[in-house]
Formats: structure tokens, C-alpha cells, sequence
């Protein structure tokens, strides 16, 4: 058995009963050091959760979970607490920024891995490494002072001559009061914030792909695009959506980008170009003025934001995994 | 064979005419729509990057000053000021969090790398770690306030930093692990030879060997949370004075502070967040560019 044991095994094997009692004693307190922290590691998670259902309970007890979920009025006057116009900005900001975000960020990676000549991939692979490390809030300012203007002269003023009035599309696409902060612009600057993780697990997927397939599909005749839809896709599918997913995460949670540009309004509206808030955006800006049943709401609303953004999140690290693995 | 060798120049010579000619219009254009947008894309990417820093570099020198370093923050209405407390609180709450995150993250990366590659825990701890790696920290924020904040009635530096020690574990243990991975087993095994222990064959040598690559964790880590803003939000708080030296009550610190200042109606608050979210933006970009030389020089050697 042990001679076929990786040595990892032969070494694990030989230190599980170790032969010098004189260094047992820091030995095992050092074996048990090490393990103690990564139980913390789960017990923060847990620790989350339970913090969250905690300081959340009273808030779900007085408007039952469904009815604090789908409650849509948000009212600190009247202490009447309902998380739905949160959560749908949440999810429609997630989504505007997926929609800009996803083929940007997958365009980049197709750029880095097949197309880019060998001088121009480190300084794009850099910038774009950068540009994830650059902290949120000042992404929070660049939307807020450069970017917004720019959506209220551009986009919104001539599309509101256009729209106005119109049916469906007229609700849709008006604002009235275009200002450049909303829903929309909070979609932009997410996607902005969610490329370059976007980009850069999938850059890392197509990479991992053995350059045989590649070449030997050239060598048939195919052109790149036959060899990114017929052989790098299936190859990478599952793990590019797990970096989607990893990316939708990242938009679901982020916070101070979006509590700078999304105009933090109660309500929902019906347009794009509406102000709103997110969960994350909703929590950042009244929690240091909240006391009791507010407080407890809004801790509420962070429960149900870590119920879907760890799901999203474990759905996206086990479709990685997957292809990692095989 | 005698016939195709004679063939296959002619058509490489030819190529550019006889490819469109042979080549499906379809086809070349599926792939001409493919090389443009990938290349528009990555350009888009490039300029917006670009423009956000230029446009940081160009607000933030013109508001930044001497004043800056030396004075603390002013108060609503008051002119001039600078982000002296701002700063130091800035740096306190991130050295009290990689302090605290340092031992925790490094054992526990060792104990996935070294003591459990295998078992079932520790690819447990080792998938949380990977989801804890991108939670969202606002949420960690509100786990300290829960923790650390009300329970205690007060708002303190040591919640902040705690905060910040929770968001910098997951990326210490993972840099931990890769790197210890990286050792050559023959040196475990040489060490386990002379009959040293596990915990010494760890400490003076796997460590040894992966030194750098841990450092390089540690930087990364620093770099991650010295821009957070949101855990500090219900954590340290922020105020406009110098904080007490036992951290009790608001800490003062850039982020926050930036956050204020800039959707504040005063002029000199608005300069005061740009100059601050210069110097901080240059502070993390410095320290990435700092944790990647590292890394190449272990490559290297």
C-alpha cells in the first residue's frame, strides 16, 4: 500500500505517529493552531449567517419572510418595511451590467488568448488586472462626476424627445428627471466593475484549453471564429458561465459604486433611467441613521442578500471547479 | 506524395486570392466580425480604464496639496483642511487588519497545503475560502456591527479592523495554499528524513521556500482592503477629529471620509475626496505592481 502511495501519503502516514516524543508537544499544538484557523474560515461563514438571521428575525417575524420579500413599500415614517423595491433594483442593475458587461468582458478574453499580437497581451492583461484592483469608491466618483452628466446630455435628453409619449417604450426608456443617476448608470458602472474578473477567469479557462484542439482545428481550415464556436466554447462553456456567475456576484454585492450613482431613491419606477437602489446601496445609506425595527429591516434585506449572492456565488465556484478538475 | 509537393506551394504562394476565392463569404465574415468586435471590445476595456485614471490623476493633482498631509479634516462649512487623521486612521485599521489576518491566513493555508491536501474538510474549507474570496464585503460590515458594534454600544477602530482582517483571510489562505503547493516535495521529504517533525519541516522549510510567495499574498491582501469602504461604514464610522489612541468611538479613515466628502455640497470637501482617492488608488496600484515584482523574482529564481 505504501509503496504505491503518492509520497504525499508516505509523508502524512509518517508523521501521523511521530517517532520523537521531545518535539511532540509544539508539534501538535502547531497541527492544531493550523487546523483551528481553517475551521474559522467555515465558522465566518456560519457566523454571517447567523449574525444575519439574528439581527434580521425581528424584522421578518413582524412582516413574515414572503411578506417582507415581496412588501414594496419602504416607509420609515410609518415603520413599514418591504424589500421589494430593493431587491428588484438590485436584480435589474445586475442585469443591465451583465448584459454590457458579458460579451465586453468575453471580447477581451478572446482578444488576449487568439488574436492579440505577443507585444500588446502583457500591457492588456496589466491594465486590465489594474482596473480590478482600482477600489470601488473611485469608480463610485468617476460614475458620479464624469459619467452621469454624460447619460443625462447624451442619452437621456434626446431619448426622452424621441420616447416621450410612446407606449411601453415611452415608460421604459423615460426619465423625468434627467439627471444621469439611476438604475441604468449604476448597470454601466457594474459592468465596468465586473469585466475584469469576467475577463480574466475566462482569459485563464482558454488558456488551460490543451493548444492541440486549437491548432489541429486550424490545421483543417478553420477560421477563429469556427475555432472559438466549435471548439474553444465547448471546451470552456461551463466554466465561462461559472465566471459569468462569479461576475453577477460581484454586481449583486457591490455597494459604494452603486450608492454614488443610483440616485437611492424608495421607490420603484418604471424606466430604466429611474433612480432607485440596490440592497447593498439601501443598507450603506440609512444604516448609521437606523434604530430598532429600521435596523433590524435592513439587516433583514442584508440576509436576503447573502442568500443569493452565495448561492450565485457556490453555483459559479462548483461550475469552475468542475472543468478544473476534468 | 510526388504529386502534392508540387501542388503545395503553388497554393501557399497564391493563398490571399485562392483563400478568398475557396473561402465561404459566410464564413470570413463570421470571422472578420469576430476579430473586430473582440478588438473593439479589448479597446473599449483599455479606454475606460484609461479615463478613469486620467481623469483621477488630473482631479486629484490639482486639488492635492502640502495641506493635505498636514491637516485634518475639516468640518462642514470650514475652509481648507487636509486628511491628516483621515490618513493615519486609514493606516492603522489596515496594519491592524493584516495583522490579524497574517497568523489566521497563513495556518490556515498551511493546514490545507500541508497537513490535509485531501480530506473532505479541507476541500470544504478550501471551497468556502474560494466563496468567502468574493463576498460582498458590505455584508461583513453588518456581521461586525452585529458582532463587535452592538454588543459593545460603541463604534471602534478595533471593529474596523477586524472587518478588514475578514476580508483579507480568504486571500492569504489561498495564496498560502498555491504557494506551498509549489515546493518540491523532495524537500519535505528531506527534512522528514533527518527526522525533523512536521511542524519543524514546515516552519524551517516549506515556509522558507514559499517565503515570498506568501509576502506576495500579504501585499495582495493589503492592497484589497486599504480601499474598503463599506465594512467600514458601520464599523469605524468616520469623523472629523483625531481618534482617541484607544480606537473607541469613530476612527477617522480615507475611505469613509472620501465617501462623505465627495457627495457633500462643499467645494473644498469635494477637492479634499479627490486628492484622497488619488493618493489612495496610487497606494493600492503601487502595491499590486510591488506584490507582481515579487512574484517574477520567484519565477525567476
Amino acid at each position: 500500500m505504501s509503496l504505491v502511495a503518492s509520497s504525499e501519503h508516505i509523508l502524512a502516514a509518517s508523521h501521523a505517529g511521530s517517532p520523537r516524543p521531545s518535539h511532540s508537544g509544539f508539534d501538535r499544538i502547531f497541527r492544531a493552531a493550523a487546523f483551528g484557523c481553517a475551521a474559522l474560515v467555515l465558522l465566518v461563514l456560519a457566523g454571517i449567517l447567523a449574525a444575519m438571521l439574528y439581527g434580521g428575525w425581528p424584522a421578518f417575524r413582524e412582516f413574515g419572510f414572503f411578506g417582507f420579500v415581496t412588501g414594496s413599500v419602504w416607509n420609515v415614517g410609518a415603520d413599514q418595511y418591504g424589500a421589494w423595491p430593493a431587491i428588484a433594483g438590485t436584480l435589474s442593475s445586475a442585469f443591465i451590467a451583465l448584459v454590457i458587461g458579458v460579451p465586453i468582458s468575453l471580447g477581451i478574453a478572446v482578444f488576449l488568448t487568439q488574436l492579440s499580437p505577443p507585444w500588446l497581451k502583457a500591457p492588456i492583461a496589466t491594465a486590465v488586472e489594474l482596473l480590478a484592483a482600482v477600489p470601488s469608491i473611485i469608480y463610485g466618483m468617476w460614475g458620479l462626476f464624469v459619467f452621469a452628466p454624460l447619460v443625462a446630455n447624451y442619452i437621456q435628453v434626446p431619448l426622452n424627445s424621441v420616447v416621450e409619449g410612446l407606449p411601453i417604450v415611452g415608460t421604459i426608456l423615460y426619465s423625468r428627471v434627467p439627471s444621469g443617476t439611476g438604475i441604468f448608470t449604476a448597470g454601466i458602472i457594474l459592468a465596468l466593475m465586473i469585466i475584469p474578473f469576467i475577463a480574466s477567469v475566462t482569459r485563464d479557462m482558454l488558456d488551460q484549453i490543451p493548444p492541440v484542439l486549437r491548432e489541429s482545428a486550424y490545421g483543417i481550415g478553420c477560421t477563429t471564429w469556427e475555432v472559438v464556436r466549435h471548439v474553444l466554447v465547448p471546451q470552456a462553456g461551463v466554466s465561462i458561465i461559472g465566471a459569468i456567475m462569479l461576475g453577477l456576484g460581484r454586481a449583486l454585492g457591490e455597494t459604494m459604486a452603486v450608492t454614488f450613482v443610483i440616485g437611492n431613491a424608495n421607490r420603484l419606477g418604471g424606466s430604466i433611467f429611474d433612480p432607485g437602489s440596490t440592497i447593498a446601496s439601501r443598507i450603506a445609506n440609512e444604516f448609521n441613521e437606523a434604530a430598532d425595527l429600521q435596523l433590524n429591516a435592513l439587516i433583514a434585506l442584508g440576509c436576503i442578500l447573502f442568500l443569493v449572492t452565495f448561492a450565485v456565488l457556490i453555483a459559479a465556484r462548483l461550475l469552475i471547479a468542475r472543468v478544473q478538475r476534468s | 506524395m510526388a504529386v502534392s509537393t508540387p501542388v503545395l506551394p503553388a497554393a501557399m504562394a497564391g493563398e490571399p486570392a485562392g483563400a478568398r476565392r475557396r473561402v465561404r463569404p459566410g464564413r470570413r465574415v463570421a470571422d472578420r466580425a469576430l476579430k473586430l468586435v473582440s478588438a473593439v471590445f479589448t479597446a473599449v476595456g483599455v479606454f475606460a480604464l484609461g479615463w478613469i485614471l486620467l481623469m483621477l490623476l488630473w482631479r486629484g493633482f490639482s486639488a492635492l496639496g502640502p495641506s493635505v498631509f498636514t491637516s485634518i479634516t475639516p468640518g462642514p462649512g470650514s475652509a481648507g483642511g487636509g486628511l491628516a487623521n483621515a490618513m493615519v486612521g486609514s493606516l492603522v485599521l489596515t496594519v491592524l487588519g493584516i495583522v490579524v489576518a497574517t497568523p489566521i491566513g497563513v495556518l490556515a493555508g498551511t493546514y490545507l497545503g500541508e497537513y490535509a491536501r485531501v480530506s473532505k474538510l479541507a476541500s470544504l474549507v478550501r471551497f468556502i475560502n474560494d466563496v468567502l474570496l468574493s463576498a460582498p464585503s458590505i455584508l461583513i460590515g453588518l456581521f461586525v456591527y452585529v458582532l463587535l458594534v452592538a454588543p459593545f454600544g460603541s463604534y471602534s477602530g478595533w471593529a474596523g479592523g477586524v472587518a478588514l482582517a475578514i476580508i483579507a483571510v480568504p486571500v492569504i489562505v489561498r495564496t498560502t495554499e498555491d504557494m506551498l503547493r509549489l515546493v518540491p516535495n523532495g524537500l519535505r521529504e528531506a527534512a522528514a528524513a533527518l527526522g525533523a517533525p512536521q511542524s519543524k519541516v514546515i516552519t524551517l522549510v516549506t515556509w522558507r521556500a514559499a517565503r515570498s510567495g506568501i509576502m506576495t499574498g500579504i501585499i495582495l491582501a493589503t492592497a484589497r482592503i486599504a480601499g474598503e469602504t463599506a465594512p467600514l461604514l458601520f464599523t469605524a464610522l468616520n469623523n472629523n477629529f483625531w481618534f482617541s489612541p484607544s480606537l473607541v468611538g469613530g476612527v477617522s479613515n480615507l475611505p469613509v471620509t472620501i465617501y462623505q466628502f465627495a457627495l457633500s455640497p462643499y467645494q473644498n470637501w469635494q477637492e479634499l475626496a479627490w486628492a484622497g482617492a488619488l493618493i489612495i488608488t496610487m497606494t493600492i496600484l503601487g502595491l499590486s505592481v510591488v506584490a507582481r515584482f515579487v512574484i517574477r523574482k520567484e519565477v525567476a529564481r
